[in-house]
């Protein structure tokens, strides 16, 4: 059952993922922010496969909920109806296959040399107290660093959306 | 094959699912049944309000006219608009009734009956998944005033978007305050928490938290005072504008499927769920009966809230679009925020 849903999620994830970057059906920006929403959908379910509920969760509240509205919002208020129009240009295309080329050939590099033992055993099960525990002390560095930097990135947009300061 | 379905119902796995089928069945049902009376307590009230006497030709007190509107939406022309985006037209109305129907698996809508656990699925997580569906609740409405494809239902899309996004902060952080007190993420453990006396109820414990809620849930159901997506008077009627028939209807059924999961929700969360107070009803049922009890009792304090939700609706005149935005993020947020760490420091107080 597991494996099943796995393959599901995992081959959902992937068709919605190419359907955001190339849908050959439609070239409108909204129907790839939709695509996006629905392939962090199939990643937050492939999270509940790994028992990561609280990871699951989050991924949708923040991203599918938040992010992605954020991102519709922005592109209805654009009317990007010339992107619907501009041509596929050549260099653009030869160059992302390149750099995704590259990524797929690291990983496929690495991972074929992997030994393929037993499963690694889980730091923490995937709820919230024992996540919480593991957060405030053994990663409690990169965790604050983490927040400095979102702290830097609402001061930044705060002081740009401001015209004049006083 | 019979005796093959028989030994699989046995099974803990076979009794697991055929025992969440007819729960999802009941729940699903009895959701369908408040969302159909609501527009009709909605219209009597109105009317009652308004000193006017409202629907009471058909059936009793006008009882059946929930049926009467179902077939007249059918039985409409589903006119679909040439110049609107077909896909996302379709979709939308679909999209709006989904978010409702899943925040209800996570309710605990009483103790038990029998050995069964009254609520569909007992997640750990609850609460956080919770918040995670109520935030797709948002794309109904904006992809409905997208595909309609001219002016109103866009600026009633543009206007649900920024309103929900704000006012979810809010809700979500009015809560951080219950989940330091109970300890636990899992919303049984939050009904457990508020067992005692009354005054163990949240809305006694977290008065301002109730408060903020209760506003955050208005605007997120987009109800008045904060429908602005759907503003008769600027918009004429928002994001609905290009629908007809059972497209149309479906946008009604979801707000009212809205309401009635906010109004769970409070309930569970702030009013001690299917607990009463006294005469042992805040213990896990014993008996079939006592446990059929608590499913009235969590429906009678469910109708409650969703009655006084309607009766704000015809008390109130609506917020002005920047008040909305004020309102959220200059009063809310910070008063939200104040909330969790005076709570904080409580707690942590309490525990040395």
């Amino acid at each position: 059952m597991q494996d099943i849903l796995f393959y599901v999620f995992a081959g959902l994830a992937l068709i919605c993922g190419f359907l955001v970057v190339a849908n050959p059906f439609s070239r409108s920006p909204v129907t790839s922010a939709m695509f996006l929403v629905l392939t962090i959908v199939c990643l937050a379910g492939l999270f509940v496969l790994l028992h990561a509920f609280f990871l699951a969760a989050v991924q949708v509240l923040v991203y599918a909920g938040a992010v992605m509205v954020l991102f519709l919002f922005v592109i209805m208020l654009l009317d990007l109806k010339v992107e619907e129009r501009r041509k596929l240009k050549v260099f653009s295309m030869v160059g992302g296959l390149i750099s995704s080329g590259a990524i797929l050939f690291i990983f496929l590099h690495h991972l074929l040399r992997a030994p393929l033992g037993e499963p690694a055993t889980l730091p923490a099960e995937g709820g919230t107290i024992p996540l919480g525990k593991l957060l405030f002390t053994q990663y409690l560095l990169p965790f604050e660093a983490v927040s400095i930097v979102l702290l830097v990135a609402m001061v930044g947009v705060v002081l740009l959306s401001k015209k004049d300061l006083k | 094959m019979t005796q093959a379905i028989i030994d699989w119902a046995q099974s803990p796995a076979g009794e697991f699912a055929l025992f969440s089928a007819l729960k999802i069945l009941a729940a699903f049902s009895v959701l369908m049944f408040i969302v159909a009376y609501a527009v009709w307590v909605e219209r009597r009230v109105a009317a009652a309000i308004q000193d006017r006497i409202g629907p009471n030709r058909v059936g009793i007190f006008g009882l059946l006219q929930p049926a009467a509107d179902a077939v007249k939406a059918f039985l409409k022309e589903d006119f679909t608009p040439g110049h609107v985006r077909k896909v996302y037209f379709w979709l939308a109305p679909a999209i709006v009734m989904i978010p409702s129907l899943l925040t209800m698996a996570l309710i605990p809508f009483g103790s038990n009956l029998g050995h069964q656990k009254m609520v569909i699925a007992d997640l750990n997580v609850g609460v956080l998944y919770t918040f995670g569906i109520v935030s797709l609740g948002v794309y109904g409405i904006v992809l409905a005033g997208y595909a309609a494809n001219s002016k109103y239902p866009f600026l009633g899309g543009i206007r649900s978007s920024a309103q929900m996004i704000s006012y979810e902060i809010a809700m979500g952080l009015s809560v951080i305050p219950i989940f330091l007190l109970v300890g636990d993420l899992n919303l049984s453990s939050v009904i457990e928490y508020q067992t005692g006396s009354l005054f163990g109820w949240m809305v006694f414990k977290q008065p301002v938290a109730f408060v903020i809620f209760l506003a955050a849930m208005f605007a997120e159901t987009n109800r008045l005072p904060f429908d602005l997506p759907e503003s008769e008077q600027e918009l004429a009627g928002g994001y609905n504008v290009e629908y007809s028939s059972m497209k149309f209807a479906l946008f009604f059924m979801g707000e009212y499927a809205a309401v009635a999961t906010g109004a769970a929700m409070l309930v569970t969360l702030f009013l001690g769920g299917w607990t009463l107070p006294f005469a042992g009803l805040d213990q896990p049922a014993i008996s079939i009966l006592g446990g059929l009890l608590h499913v009235g009792i969590f429906l009678a304090k469910m109708v409650s809230v969703i009655f006084m939700i309607i009766w704000v609706r015809w008390m109130w005149p609506r917020f002005r679009y920047d008040q909305l935005m004020d309102l959220g993020w200059r009063r809310f947020i910070p008063l939200a925020l104040a909330n969790i760490v005076v709570t904080a420091i409580i707690v942590w107080a309490l525990s040395k």
